[in-house]
């Protein structure tokens, strides 16, 4: 499991650093709350795929990135990247067995915990939230969770990451 | 997971984390640059594939559009003096003509809880923080974060932001604050039997010091008055294109400088002094 190459490490960090570049891509300002939360899905898919090898301390790196990158108090995507790579760790064993819908279903509770702790740091930041609108990245990440994994399987099948 | 909310806590209640922040600006810098390609790509597309009818239909309704605001200008000049020597004799201080300098957006914040933008002017350009930002139809916010060449704009519907206005016809003072919703402000503490109106004007009143006097901030839209409650429910609407606006000017502060001599107020009576450059014209 554990990966020999170099090259499966250019590729994970390569995707963060995709994944970072669409986490800040302009989207007009109404469907700004439905971008999908793509820093968190692409931990989600390696954290599924080497639970043991990403080590949480460059999840945390990653998430103190993504704060510095959005602006956002720092620490904020650190602790949600840190709860959700946990409940990963502890979950993934079950969650290999499940069908891709079962699957989409598993992430949009992931990013689901996300938003939640994300959104309680907004408020102490002084921007109380309203409404369940704060789902509404949990909806389209699990909606494109499948073609996501999907696409990133045939990338870790062409570098032969596995 | 505990270092991470303590690190939260600081961030959110003590300053230190500031400058880290500010000196790894640079790292972020990039990313901004990189999603910005597709609108430059996009912009120099319409720059280079228009037609010359386009092109010359545009150029005519400029020409025309500048005669009628050079005809106000000739008015204003008039009025500028006239306001100078009104002033004298009150012996009030002078207005002071407001230096700007144009900057263009580069970045929307990816936060849809927080209304920020990114301009491309930096302190090299002699940016600073809290200094205030507007378009071509009125305030839009202030800076928030500074760095060589990039700066983070606050805009005024943010539900952190505060502005202080009065009613352009009568001079009521209030609060403008943001709700989150770019199309609307609330204004805080309007006193029941307050004359404000649905269409009234509201402009930016200076006190605070940190915007200038008279630039439009928002119009009312809709006024509650509830008999029950001490104060009514003003909800007002911004000028300002806060989601349209691609250029955007920086005001420079001037009410810092030394009081004019008399020998001065001749001149600042001149709309357009000679010596801006087009680049930063006086407004």
């Amino acid at each position: 499991m554990i990966p020999h190459q170099w090259n499966s490490y250019l590729i994970i960090v390569a995707s963060f650093i995709v994944a970072l570049v669409l986490s800040v891509y302009p989207l007009p300002l109404g469907l700004r709350w439905w971008r999908p939360e793509f820093v968190l899905l692409v931990a989600i898919y390696w954290m599924s795929v080497f639970p043991e090898t990403i080590s949480l301390f460059f999840l945390c790196a990653v998430g103190l990135f993504q704060d510095l990158l959005e602006s956002v108090p720092l620490g904020q995507h650190g602790l949600s990247l840190i709860i959700v790579a946990y409940i990963c760790i502890q979950s993934y064993q079950r969650v290999r067995n499940f069908a891709l819908w079962k699957e989409a279903g598993w992430v949009f509770i992931l990013v689901g915990v996300e938003q939640l702790s994300s959104n309680w740091v907004q408020g102490l930041a002084g921007r109380p939230l309203s409404g369940l609108i704060f789902l509404a990245p949990a909806i389209t990440s699990a909606l494109v969770w499948p073609f996501f994994r999907m696409g990133l399987d045939r990338v870790s099948g062409h570098y032969q990451i596995n | 997971m505990f270092a991470m909310i303590a690190l939260i806590l600081i961030g959110l209640y003590t300053t230190w984390l500031k400058p880290i922040r500010q000196q790894l600006t640079f790292l972020i810098v990039p990313f901004y640059q990189l999603t910005d390609i597709p609108r430059r790509v996009s912009d120099w597309g319409g720059d280079v594939f228009t037609s010359q009818t386009d092109l010359r239909s545009e150029n005519e309704s400029l020409k025309i559009e500048l005669l009628i605001h050079q005809r106000k200008l000739l008015q204003m000049a008039a009025l500028a003096a006239e306001n100078v020597r009104l002033r004298q004799l009150l012996n009030a201080t002078d207005m002071l003509q407001d230096k700007v300098l144009i900057a263009e957006l580069i970045g929307v914040s990816p936060n849809p809880l927080s209304h920020t933008v990114i301009i491309n002017r930096g302190s090299k350009e002699g940016v600073y923080e809290r200094q205030p930002v507007l378009d071509a139809f009125g305030l839009m916010g202030q800076v928030i974060e500074v760095d060589e060449d990039n700066s983070r704009v606050l805009l005024i519907s943010d539900p952190t932001h505060a502005i202080p206005v009065q009613v352009n016809r009568n001079g009521v003072r209030a609060i403008a604050e943001g709700t989150g919703d770019l199309n609307r402000l609330n204004l805080r503490h309007v006193s029941i039997n307050a004359d404000i109106r649905e269409g009234d004007l509201l402009v930016s009143s200076g006190l605070g010091d940190r915007f200038p006097v008279g630039y439009p901030v928002a119009e009312v839209e809709q006024v509650v008055r509830n008999s029950g409650q001490a104060f009514a429910r003003v909800i007002a609407r911004p000028m300002a294109r806060l989601d349209r606006s691609r250029h955007v000017l920086l005001v420079f502060d001037t009410h810092g400088l030394t009081p004019k001599t008399p020998a001065e107020h001749s001149a600042a009576a001149h709309l357009n002094s000679p010596e801006t450059a087009p680049a930063a014209p006086d407004l």
